[in-house]
């Protein structure tokens, strides 16, 4: 089965294309850049980095923009698969989506429309055990989004690694937030994984924080050998 | 032990994580429990289970419909059976109840029509089919949604479908299953 993998570059979608290369023929990646920061479908830090983390991956990137507005991006969505449909021969979709209903169901809706499949192979998948996976296969990934209390500034820009998690997990116990940011509260940017046929090096960036919400804006970066 | 038998297309496909993993999660804290693909499944198999689980698929994956022969056991198992989506709409058909088109995606309302041990009242619970099954003389109607039938169960035995997915947003449904005495 020939796949397109909706991919935002972070550590969610990232999995998924994984996962899918394993068992079928992923053959591009689907990306929608939204410019409305409050996005519940598409919003996320370093989107743009997509086109360099697809050259490291030797995989063409379908791409559209949208201005983000609710129902409005959804279409933009669906034009892109029609054109991931068109250009690579798509059969079906593979999203990173793992507990929200939400964005699922809005997916399996288009796919529907489209008649292609669509795949969630991280679905209900257990939160610890999803970090723990992408620390066992050697990604490097690192926190570009904090949105919730008592995250702050000193969370962005950290790799995810045992510790990370080990304090995720603790904050998820005292304060019930999601350790792999299922409710928004941390976003993830992807530099190396496996498929990566090159990884990314960071060369500039910027930290944007207010209290408990900030990003980690990559401003530069560059493909290097592995 | 339960036996989750895997009604994707084809034995370790991309679904599995999607449509079986979930069931077992639901299962692990309360019982031991077995994977096999529909395919593969044995009378050694249905001999050693306490009770099956028939798995849903993917909304483009029809299968099981088009193999209803591998799905004999069904009508002479003797034992607790719960089918989830298709393996619902596999049910029925193993009995040759018809399957009728009604596509529903995302979270619906389904109202209990009829005391069970599995479900009362209304809920919200996650839809993705795109077939219910008709009325018929064999199953009663346990639940629908404002569009379809939801919930059956076999008039003489202990064989349940539910066509929403329990273990997305129910999963006390499949444990109140593997306690059923």
């Amino acid at each position: 089965m020939r796949l397109g993998v909706l991919f935002s570059g972070g550590k969610d979608s990232t999995l998924a294309l994984h996962l899918a290369a394993e068992k079928e023929d992923v053959v591009c990646l689907i990306t929608v850049i939204s410019k409305n920061e409050e996005s519940y479908m598409f919003h996320t830090p370093n989107i743009d980095l997509t086109t360099l983390q697809a050259q490291a991956l030797s995989l063409p990137l379908v791409s559209a923009i949208t201005a983000g507005r609710k129902e409005e991006e959804l279409a933009d969505l669906e034009k892109a698969i029609v054109d991931a449909k068109s250009k690579f021969q798509i059969d079906g979709v593979v999203t990173g989506a793992v507990e929200s209903v939400y964005q699922a169901s809005r997916v399996q809706r288009i796919c529907n429309r489209l008649d292609v499949w669509c795949f969630n192979p991280l679905w209900k998948y257990d939160q610890k055990s999803l970090l723990e996976t992408i620390v066992r296969r050697r990604f490097n990934v690192i926190i570009s989004g904090i949105f919730a209390y008592p995250l702050d500034e000193k969370w962005l820009g950290k790799q995810i690694d045992a510790q990370v998690i080990d304090r995720l997990v603790g904050l998820q116990g005292q304060y019930g937030i999601s350790p792999s940011g299922e409710g928004g509260e941390i976003e993830t940017t992807v530099l190396d994984a496996p498929m990566f046929k090159q990884r990314i090096e960071i060369i500039d960036h910027a930290v944007e924080a207010k209290g408990n919400s900030g990003v980690y804006i990559i401003k530069q970066a560059r493909l290097v050998g592995k | 032990m339960i036996l989750v038998v895997d009604m994707n297309w084809t034995k370790n496909s991309l679904a599995f994580n999607e449509f079986v993993s979930p069931i077992v999660s639901a299962i692990k804290p309360f019982d031991k429990y077995d994977v096999k693909h529909f395919s593969e499944i044995t009378p050694a198999d249905l001999d050693a289970c306490n009770k099956v689980v028939l798995s849903g698929t993917a909304l483009k994956d029809h299968t099981t419909l088009t193999q209803i022969g591998r799905f004999n056991w069904v009508r002479t198992f003797d034992k607790s059976l719960l089918g989830i989506c298709a393996g619902m709409q596999t049910i029925s058909r193993a009995f040759g109840t018809p399957l009728t088109t009604c596509l529903q995606i995302g979270m619906a309302e389904i109202s209990t029509l009829k005391e069970n041990p599995l479900f009362k009242g209304n809920f919200k619970a996650y839809t993705l089919h795109n077939f219910s099954v008709k009325s018929s003389q064999t199953f009663e109607t346990l639940a629908e949604s404002t569009k379809c039938i939801q919930a059956i169960k076999h008039k003489q035995k202990d064989i349940y479908g539910v066509l929403f997915h329990p273990e997305v947003r129910n999963q006390e449904i499949i444990q109140r299953f593997i306690k059923l005495i």
